[in-house]
């Protein structure tokens, strides 16, 4: 520290007192994984996260940018964490053509108060994310955290076309633009995505926008054993059909579902604890809806499902949203949870499937979901925190680490205790092209300020 | 001499030009280059329209044309692994048997290299409904400016980490060398649909984009040809399209039956309320290719007209559609130049073409300074300076239209993290005129490019 004035005072200097907070009340709100912050930072507009940076650079300060908070525990915790940047009071809407389907706002603008200027026009961004009642834009594109749409939309990749922010030398920069097709110098905005808020402090995001569908609809199949569930899940990817998502789940899953529905707004009859299902969720006109109910139906009856049935819109939207926060509530299913994200080939998926649903060790039940875009969740619980459970947890985390290597996969530690993120890391393997990446981090931040240690390989 | 040119305007001279068969051939090549401080420019079929695959600097040019293999596809995954000397249509023809394509179409697929498309992310007609090439993207081999060769991506996708296949993919060759490329297939759509909408005035054909977009319809493709463009390519092709007409838009719509038909539904009423004379719909996959041929050999048309032809590339948001085509009309009077449309108008994306002749030093300058002012236009509507050609040494110096010092400062850094001595692809992108082109010079590098 450069100066005997203590540190919340030179920030109020910097920024004015209404925008700091040092309270222990505020810093404890602000906590990653028990370690909280010396100030939190509530800047107004870009050139002031700017100035943040600029200070923090100066003062070699660690500083984390955080919208609603809700996916702070995603990645390792940081090594320094001396600022955190409540982003949340940069919230306006630059720019929104609907007639150009663009529209250009900050990262502190939560998710549903853009669903409600963008569905005034009857159009959408397809960034349906877990804590999509929160998150803010900025935060769910930091995160990098899945879209329950993907399978129909994509990722943020796929429709995030500029964005501006701060680099780790305090300069606002810009990187693509505000059209949906753009080729103009290095595509640094895509670069962003689910990088944790390790390479730059996002301050405004340009999407492109989508028509709402006209309609939705779900439709729920259950099979005795998980062979023809999976022939089922596959005969549909194949189908062309076009889903908005695709969910194969185990009968733990469904009990965990069930019972998240039944809170928030009721279940299908049929979400019952056994078997495993397949929901397929789809959209479009009352032509294709009925369509693709038709063909599910005979498929479903071709592939011998136990049950089968058409889902109505109003259930089918709820459904969506119980998948879409399937990380929040997994994680709060039970006292000790550890939530996996697994990347396979299609074809291997179904192995690690069957290997949860063998013999389960003692103190430990699982739940496994697989989507349509390759990408599968597996949640070990246990119902006690002591030393036992804990230590089956890790065992059998890594193990499932590395079985996922094995099959040339990829897994990460979505949700788990402090004490088991410590003991097996969050990623399932060292990365190949970790020295690239350090090499990315130090062009951005070359001070490495930005949430030092939060990514992967300690970057 | 043939390597001095692309599909630009530009021209520039390699000294030494190499056809490696093996990734192992490119490390070797890139090292020796290395030790001798010579620089280094990769090229696929030579095609890009930006003077990417030029070498500006001279040294060596790397052709890829004989690392032209398909090495493996995988049709359950949906992945094929491709060298980049394989041509974009190549990919499609060998997985269509299962029902899958390659989706970025470069109107050069026909000769264009997968290379090339990564390294210039190029586009196509369909990028509105698929995008880029950078979505079609898993995995990349590389060969880094000494020699190394290194992965990024992951053939499944999503493998945790920043994003490097992303960042590489359109770096146009001056990051690293792509030597091997895992590319995504898509799934044949089930029904297409492709209109011609014939217009009397191009403002209604541009309205009617404008309207399509903010109804929401997206379509596989929606591309305008202007009246002067389409009765060259209708003297050439024989498409059907109307001599008579000013404008046309080939709409086409894909996806399951019902969909495709009643968007085609849709697109003709708004083409009818914006005046369209005629809506005509291909009857069968014959018709459909006549269209698309008509649009694909456009260029090679309007080739026929002129001793050189200057395609530029420019991106506005799309509802600015009917004023940027009142410009460039306006541009072209200017300077005394008629100046064909034939773009993909779904996206915003403009392609007007200049005619010259290049032996007029005169005209060729008149040429340039109106391509100029229509990409000065585009900015200014809100929109970019190239919507996928890529940047390149066309461009470099229009950079400063829309990057600030810090942007390329942080561009720069990139740059420098893994092409510290711009031994590759050196004088492309950066603006030479604010001192971050060149700053290293090369023992050898004497033969500077210049323009045609």
């Amino acid at each position: 520290m450069s100066s005997t004035v203590s540190l919340p005072t030179r920030l109020e200097k910097l920024v004015g007192s209404d925008r700091v907070r040092a309270s222990e009340t505020a810093l404890q709100e602000f906590a990653i994984s028990g370690r909280a912050p010396l100030a939190v930072l509530k800047p107004r507009s870009a050139e002031e996260v700017a100035e943040i940076v600029s200070f923090a650079v100066a003062e070699n300060l660690a500083v984390v940018a955080c919208g609603s908070r809700s996916k702070l525990e995603l990645g390792m915790p940081p090594r320094g964490y001396d600022l955190a940047l409540d982003m949340t009071a940069l919230r306006q809407i630059a720019h929104y053509d609907p007639g150009d389907l663009t529209v250009s706002a900050d990262a502190g603008l939560p998710l549903h108060e853009l669903e409600g200027v963008l569905g005034a026009k009857n159009q959408f961004l397809p960034l349906a994310v877990p804590f999509f009642e929160t998150s803010t834009l900025g935060g769910a594109v930091a995160s990098g955290i899945d879209s329950v749409l993907r399978q129909q939309y994509g990722t943020a990749r796929d429709f995030l076309v500029g964005a501006e922010f701060v680099d780790g030398t305090g300069k606002l920069c810009k990187s693509g633009g505000r059209v949906v097709k753009n080729v103009t110098g290095y595509d640094l905005h895509k670069l962003l995505i689910g990088t944790l808020g390790t390479l730059g402090v996002i301050t405004r995001l340009n999407f492109r926008t989508f028509p709402l569908p006209e309609l939705r609809g779900a439709h729920l199949s259950t099979f005795t054993a998980l062979e023809p569930a999976l022939d089922f899940h596959a005969s549909l990817l194949k189908s062309g059909l076009p889903f908005s998502n695709l969910e194969l789940f185990d009968a733990e899953f469904s009990a965990l579902l069930a019972a998240w529905q039944n809170k928030t707004g009721g279940a299908p009859k049929s979400l019952s604890a056994d078997g495993w299902k397949v929901v397929a969720c789809f959209e479009g006109s009352t032509a294709v809806i009925e369509r693709i109910r038709r063909e599910l139906q005979e498929r479903s009856e071709r592939t011998k499902a136990a049950h089968s049935e058409n889902i109505d819109a109003r259930s089918a939207q709820s459904l969506e949203a119980s998948f879409r926060g399937a990380f929040h509530w997994l994680g709060r299913s039970a006292p000790n949870v550890a939530v996996l994200r697994i990347v396979l080939p299609r074809a291997a998926s179904g192995d690690v499937a069957e290997l949860l649903s063998g013999s389960q060790p003692p103190l430990l039940r699982s739940a496994f979901a697989l989507r349509a875009c390759g990408v599968a969740y597996v949640t070990l619980l246990a119902d006690e925190e002591a030393d036992a459970a804990n230590a089956i947890l890790q065992r059998e985390v890594t193990r499932l680490f590395s079985q996922v290597e094995e099959n040339k996969g990829s897994a990460t530690l979505l949700h788990a205790s402090p004490w088991l993120r410590e003991r097996v890391g969050v990623w399932s393997a060292k990365r190949a092209d970790l020295q690239m990446m350090q090499r990315v981090k130090q062009a951005f931040d070359p001070h490495n300020i930005f949430a030092p240690g939060r990514f992967v390989g300690g970057i | 001499m043939l390597y001095e040119f692309d599909g630009s305007v530009e021209k520039a001279r390699p000294e030494v030009i190499v056809f490696p068969h093996t990734t192992q051939d490119v490390s070797r090549i890139v090292k020796l280059a290395a030790k001798y401080q010579v620089p280094v420019v990769g090229r696929g079929a030579g095609t890009g329209l930006s003077g990417g695959a030029l070498a500006r600097r001279g040294g060596v040019m790397i052709v890829f044309a004989r690392m032209n293999r398909i090495l493996e596809i995988d049709v359950e995954n949906r992945r094929a692994v491709v060298q980049p000397g394989v041509v974009n249509l190549d990919i499609t023809r060998a997985v269509e048997h299962a029902g899958l394509y390659f989706a970025p179409d470069p109107s050069s697929q026909k000769s264009c290299t997968i290379g090339g498309n990564v390294a210039e992310n190029s586009g196509g007609p369909h990028t509105l409904a698929y995008g880029l090439t950078t979505n079609h993207i898993a995995a990349l081999e590389l060969v880094m400016p000494d020699g190394e060769i290194a992965r990024v991506g992951s053939r499944h996708g999503d493998a945790p980490g920043y994003d490097l296949c992303g960042l590489f993919v359109g770096s146009e060759g001056t990051l690293a060398l792509v030597t091997e490329i895992t590319v995504k297939l898509t799934r044949k759509a089930e029904a297409v649909k492709t209109l011609l909408a014939i217009f009397d005035e191009v403002g209604d054909a541009s309205r009617t984009v404008v309207e399509m977009t903010a109804q929401g319809i997206t379509p596989a493709a929606c591309e305008m040809l202007d009246g002067w463009t389409l009765r060259a390519v209708e003297d050439y092709i024989h498409a059907g399209f109307p001599r008579d007409s000013a404008a046309v838009l080939l709409i086409e719509v894909e996806g399951l039956r019902e969909a495709a038909e009643s968007q085609a539904g849709a697109i003709a009423e708004i083409c009818n309320s914006n005046r369209a004379r005629e809506v005509r719909t291909a009857r069968d996959d014959r018709e459909r290719d006549l269209l698309w041929k008509g649009r694909r050999n456009a260029f090679g048309a309007l080739g026929r007209l002129a001793p050189s032809n200057y395609v530029l590339d420019g991106v506005i948001p799309r509802s600015k559609l009917p004023e940027a085509l009142e410009r460039i009309h306006a541009t072209g009077k200017k300077f005394g130049f008629q100046i064909g449309n034939i773009f993909h108008a779904g996206d915003g994306n403009l392609h007007p073409i200049v005619l010259y002749d290049p032996r007029d030093t005169g005209q060729f300058k008149r040429a340039i300074a109106a391509a100029e002012e229509i990409i000065r236009m585009c900015v200014s509507l809100g929109g970019s300076l190239t919507g996928e050609h890529g940047v390149g040494m066309e461009k470099n110096e229009l950079m400063t239209l829309l990057f600030s010092d810090a942007d390329f400062d942080l561009m720069r850094r990139i740059h420098d993290a893994f092409n510290p001595d711009s031994a590759l692809n050196p004088g492309k992108i950066f603006p030479l005129s604010k001192g971050c082109g060149e700053i290293r010079v090369h023992k050898s590098a004497q033969s500077a490019g210049t323009r045609r």
